[in-house]
This record gives C-alpha cells, structure tokens and sequence, in this order.
C-alpha cells in the first residue's frame, strides 16, 4: 500500500509551472525520503514478521496496526499543514478532548437520535474548526507565537471539557452513530477509510493546489510571501481552521472507537502527531512538507507499537527506541536543511 | 528568528521524548496469602500448575506509585505461576491504543484478559468484542459501562475508601463540633475522586463534621506539595487533613514541614509502604492510611487463570469464579500496621 503510495507522490513533483521552480526542488526531496521511511516500514514489517511470524502478519493483525494509526493519522495531516506553514499546533489532543465531550453531550444525542447520527459528526466537526479558528485569529492578528496561542488552547479546552463533560465520561448511546463508525467496507474499518480519504484530501490540497503552494511559500520565508501578494494573516487562520477541523474529525473517531467521549480523550496526541510528522520528513522551520512522509510516519509508529506488544517486550525499551528514532529522523532533516541552505546561496549566482 | 525557531524545535522534541519516555517500574510486592478451604476446587488444586494459559494484561501507564506498583504485582503473579504465560502490553493512558492492545490479544486468540482500562467506558466496547469471542475478561479497578464486557470484575472500594477515612476522622474529633477538616484529593477529573469525595463527606457527615477546604492536586509529589501549600495557606487552624493518595503525600508532607505546622493530624489513602513506616514511627503528623489494594491486578491474573482453567475460588462453595469482587478499605493505624506493611506497595 503505501509503496503505491510513494509511486504516486513521484510524480506530483514533475509538472513544471513556471516560476514555481523552487517549490518543485523541494518536492524532489520528500519523494526519495519517503523511500527511507517504506525502507524503515519493511524493516519493522521484516521484524515484526520474523519474531511472531503469522500471528503478525495475519489480515487481522494489519487492521489492528490501521485502526490504531487512523486516529492519530488524521490529526498529523492537520499538523502537517501548519508546521508546513512555520507554525505548530499543539492544541490538537486536547481539541479531540474537547469535541468528543461537546458531541457526546445528552442534548446533542437525543437531538441526533430524533434526526440523524451525522448531526453529531457536524457538531463535532465545528467544534474542533471554532477552535482552531480561535487559534488562528490570536496567531495571525493578535500577533501571539504560534507555540504560545495553542498550549494556551490546549490548557483551556481541556478546562472546558472537564468543565462541559462535569468530569464524567459521557457514554455514546447513539447505535446509529457507533455502528457506523465502528462498521467495515469492503472488509476495511470505516476509522481507515476516513484516514485514507483525509490522507488523500490532504495530499491533494498540499500538492496540487495554489492554497498548498501558498502555504510552503509561507513556511519558507513569511516576509517575502507577503511581498508576493499573499494575505499571509487570512492563510494562517484558515490552516488552523484546517488543523481544527482535523483533530474534529479524529475525536469524532475516537468517539466512535471508544463509544464515550470524555474530557481525557486524545492525551498528548499533539506530540504523537508532531512525532510523526517530523519523522515523516516534514521540517519543523516550515517550508517543507509532506503528507506521503506524514502517513508513514503514523504507520511507522503504529507499526513498532504493534511489532513490541506481539513480542512482549519490555515497554521501557519500546519507549527508548521511540526517543531514538524522533532523533535520528530529525538529525537526518538537519543535515538536508544544511544541504539545502547550501544549494540556495549557490544557486542565485549562477542563474 | 531562526534562533526562536531553533529553541521552539528543541522544545518540542525535547517535550516529545519526555512524554515518550515516561514509564516508571515500581518495585515488586508480594501477593497475600493464600486461602484455604476446599470446595469445587482445592487449594491443591487450584495451586498444582494446569494446562498453560496464555493471559494479556493491559493497563494503564505506571506514572505513579500505585500504578507501577499495580504492573509489578501483576507481572510478579504471572512469573510465579508457572502455568500461565503473561503478555503485558504497554501501560498506557490513550484509549486508543489500549483498544488496540485488546484487539491483538482477541487476534491472538489468548485464553484471558486482564483489562485495567484507562477509561472503563472507552473500552467496553472492545472487551464486549473480547467476550463475544469466547475471551473472557477480568475487568480490574475501573468498571465497565456495561456489565456484559467482563467475565469478573475486581474493584477496590473507593467510595468505601472516603468513607473509611471519614469516620476515623469523626472517632477522633466527634466531640469537636467545630472541627475544621481538609481534603486533598487526587485527579480531580477522574470518577473515582469523585467517589471518594462522596464518601468521605457522608461519612464526615454521621457526626456533624464537613469538609472545611478543599483542594485537588494530580497523584504526583510536585502535586501534592503544590496544593499542599496553597491549602495550608488558605486555612490557618486545621483539625484534620484526609489526603487522598500517598504518593502526593509526600510532597503534602513537606508542605506540611516548610509551613511548620502540626496542630492537625492527616489521614492518607493508597497505602504506601512509605507512609505505613511514617505511621509506624508516629513522629509524624500522618497518623493513618486507608488502605486502597495495588495488588488487585494480581488477582485479576489469578482469577482469569483461575477461570480459563476452569476452577474456583477454593474458599467459596460456589462452582464458579464470582462475577464481581470488591476489595476492603481498612484503615492502617499504628495499632495494625504491622499487619498491612507486607503489602504496601513502595512508591
């Protein structure tokens, strides 16, 4: 799967437009890198493969790993957008929190059970956009760093779900909305499909898309894109509307996996995310992004998580490892960001 | 700029990896001892090694005393039994991924499942799914939201544990109208404080006593120092002080030690070893503990053993292992300290 996946980003970075040179160059590397990151994905798979043999393998256990991704994969496609854009959103496991609590509420669910199971969803889903619009207008014109405005929304909406939820886990008894969710297609848990079909959504908007352009444009140097005609400050709320919605989606998720929405859902999901989208070759100084990266990454998590509770390892050692790879895959973007500097000072002279 | 983005970048993964790497292992207790008494099963029987059973234990991550202390009982139970092969998934507080843990052990086709959940109602869904498998499940400390998703269900009584430190508060200051009593509690978005504040002040209530202030600080030494202190400042006579956890008990008690007060005496809860030598001493302000089980994840793998081979508890009469099983919330004084310090768990 995801080695078609790699296929297709190959590609995404050919068709030439014109001035949008320096955009291509960057998507030349994302392509290679997320060659590694299958590479890495083959190894776990060969581990995972040589140490419990079928039991790994097995259809079964596959859909254990996507299930498990999806949640999380969904949240670092939103991620990717704004750390793409320079900017960070660590409010999204709180978000998640907080949607999953505000749908779950007893007026919601019996609105929902006189009319439909989808009215649950949108509310979840407006929920997590009015945050993130909240995030993005304090960013953008209230001037407050990125870090800053988001651990503020991460403390607050935690508050605010402890506050709403009365600090209950509020059970989802809506059967229309939980069979649903925890339905399967073509043998494939709806929770997968969502993440596929954001995944995709995300890939889209990223790389073929003006409003993708304009967000690596921003990410790479904000100043200069402004100068360029974009309305940078419109572009930054709407990347955190984007992030918002996200994070509305995946608590919409977790909602349905876990049949209850409480105020502890999605707990430090925003270092998950940020993990995966870091790994998966996205730079955190913005400028570079990539979805393709960001899924393996997800699955590369999920995978390792899955290889050591098959293995009955230690979960010291599992979280060591974790630590270890978030350090390399970061050391390893550092190197190229240095390339990368380099090739961009020489290049102008030439030309 | 650049420097800003280079701080923010080494924060975030300096902030990812201290998340990541935040398993503690507390040290190994001991599980009780043994009962007697035959019946469908002997203690013989159930004691002589079965057919092996594989059982998967989930719980949640050991980030405090208690909790690690949970695990390592847990894990040492299994390593004594020599029928049973434990799988211990990592101790997590996600949800998510603990529904997933469960699912690979129903894709395993395990014998048993030991589910402490991190959110009884987030994972009955998946243990409902383990049940219908023919899996049975022994739901431990956080109940289920429904009654189908577990085979057994073993609880510690936190309710019965406010209670139990309620009325050793009003055995020592009933006469005292006017007493001025605190609590401590713990997470305060979690059920069970909500429990054990409920009980406490029922019991508080029999003899005409409330809870005066009250503050709530997370399981942790920082924690409990933090509201400690500001608890301490707020009330400037206290009588009594129930602290919900032991764990925080020891930065409440240095808390206690900076503002150089003792004109009160505290009632702790969980039942540390700590805190039992503290009692046993009686030099400090901490005169009690209720005791809150960390071995009731042992018994859980005892029990799903016990089920998955088909026996039963060797002291009831009754053919099967019991569908649900609440531990007791005795008070440790100095008087019976001796008694409960073999099953403390060290935090």
């Amino acid at each position: 799967m995801s080695e078609q996946k790699t296929q297709a980003a190959a590609p995404a970075a050919s068709p030439a437009s014109g001035g949008k040179a320096v955009v291509q160059n960057l998507l030349h590397g994302p392509a290679a890198r997320s060659l590694g990151l299958v590479v890495a994905l083959a190894v776990l798979f060969l581990i995972g493969a040589i140490t419990s043999g079928d039991r790994f393998m097995s259809a079964d256990n596959m859909l254990v790993i996507l299930r498990y991704a999806s949640i999380i994969g969904v949240v670092s496609v939103g991620v990717t957008f704004v750390i793409t854009a320079g900017g960070i959103d660590l409010s999204v496991g709180s978000l998640m929190g907080l949607t999953s609590v505000v749908a779950s509420l007893a007026v919601i669910q019996s609105a929902a059970t006189q009319s439909t199971w989808l009215l649950m969803v949108a509310v979840g889903l407006v929920v997590g956009m009015l945050a993130g619009f909240i995030n993005g207008v304090i960013i953008a014109y209230g001037n407050v760093v990125a870090f800053i405005a988001t651990v503020a929304m991460l403390v607050a909406a935690r508050g605010l779900a402890e506050i709403i939820s009365e600090r209950r886990t509020l059970l989802v008894t809506n059967t229309d909305f939980t069979g649903i969710m925890r339905d399967d297609i073509l043998g494939i848990p709806v929770l997968v499909w969502i993440f596929a079909v954001v995944a995709a959504a995300g890939w889209f908007l990223l790389n073929r898309t003006t409003f993708g352009r304009r967000t690596v444009a921003i990410g790479g140097n904000i100043e200069a894109s402004r100068l360029a005609g974009i309305k940078v400050k419109r572009h930054l709320v709407s990347l955190y509307v984007l992030a918002g919605l996200t994070a509305g989606i995946a608590g919409v998720m977790m909602m349905g996996r876990t049949t209850s929405g409480t105020s502890t859902h999605g707990l430090l999901y925003e270092l998950d995310a940020i993990a995966a989208v870091v790994v998966g070759g996205t730079l955190l100084a913005g400028g570079r992004g990539t979805i393709m990266g960001t899924v393996l990454g997800v699955l590369i998590f999920s995978t390792l998580t899955n290889v050591f509770t098959q293995n009955n390892m230690d979960t010291s050692v599992q979280s060591l490892i974790k630590g270890a790879i978030i350090v390399t895959a970061v050391m390893l973007q550092q190197r190229f960001a240095v390339r990368k500097e380099r090739k961009a000072k020489t290049k102008p002279v030439r030309s | 700029m650049l420097a800003v983005r280079k701080g923010r970048k080494l924060l975030v993964t300096t902030g990812a990896l201290l998340a990541i790497g935040a398993l503690v292992t507390g040290c190994s207790s001991e599980t009780g001892g043994d009962s007697s008494q035959p019946t469908n099963a002997s203690v013989d029987g159930n004691a002589a090694e079965g057919e092996t059973v594989v059982i998967g234990f989930s719980g949640p991550a050991a980030d405090h005393g208690w909790l690690g202390a949970i695990n390592s009982a847990a894990i040492a139970a299994g390593e004594n039994l020599g029928d049973v092969d434990l799988r211990v998934a990592e101790g997590t507080n996600d949800a998510n991924l603990q529904i997933s843990q469960v699912e690979q052990f129903i894709n395993d086709d395990v014998d048993a499942i030991v589910l402490l959940p991190t959110d009884g109602a987030a994972l009955t869904a998946v243990a409902t799914k383990a049940m219908n498998a023919g899996i049975p499940v022994v739901n431990v400390d956080r109940e289920f939201s429904s009654p189908a998703a577990a085979r057994t269900t073993v609880l510690g009584d936190n309710y019965g544990m406010g209670q139990s430190a309620g009325n050793y508060i009003c055995e020592r200051l009933g006469d005292t109208p006017d007493a001025v009593v605190a609590e401590i509690a713990g997470v305060d978005s979690l059920p069970l404080t909500t429990e054990r504040s409920e009980g406490f002040a029922d019991a508080l209530e029999t003899c005409g006593l409330d809870v005066d202030n009250r503050v709530a600080a997370d399981f942790t030494v920082a924690g409990g120092e933090a509201a400690a202190s500001q608890l301490l400042a707020a009330a400037p006579e206290i009588d009594a002080i129930w602290n919900h956890d032991d764990d925080q008990g020891h930065g409440v008690l240095s808390a206690i030690d900076t503002a150089e007060r003792d004109e009160f005496f505290m009632v702790g809860g969980a039942g540390s070893a700590n805190a039992m030598e503290l009692i046993k001493a009686g030099e400090s302000v901490l005169e009690a503990t209720v005791v809150y089980p960390s071995t009731q994840a042992a018994d859980g793998v005892r029990l799903a053993r016990l089920i998955a081979q088909d026996k039963a508890m060797s002291d009831l009469v009754e053919v099967e292992v019991p569908k649900r099983i609440v531990l007791n919330a005795p008070v440790v004084t100095s008087d019976n300290v001796d008694q409960y310090l073999p099953t403390a768990f060290a935090s």
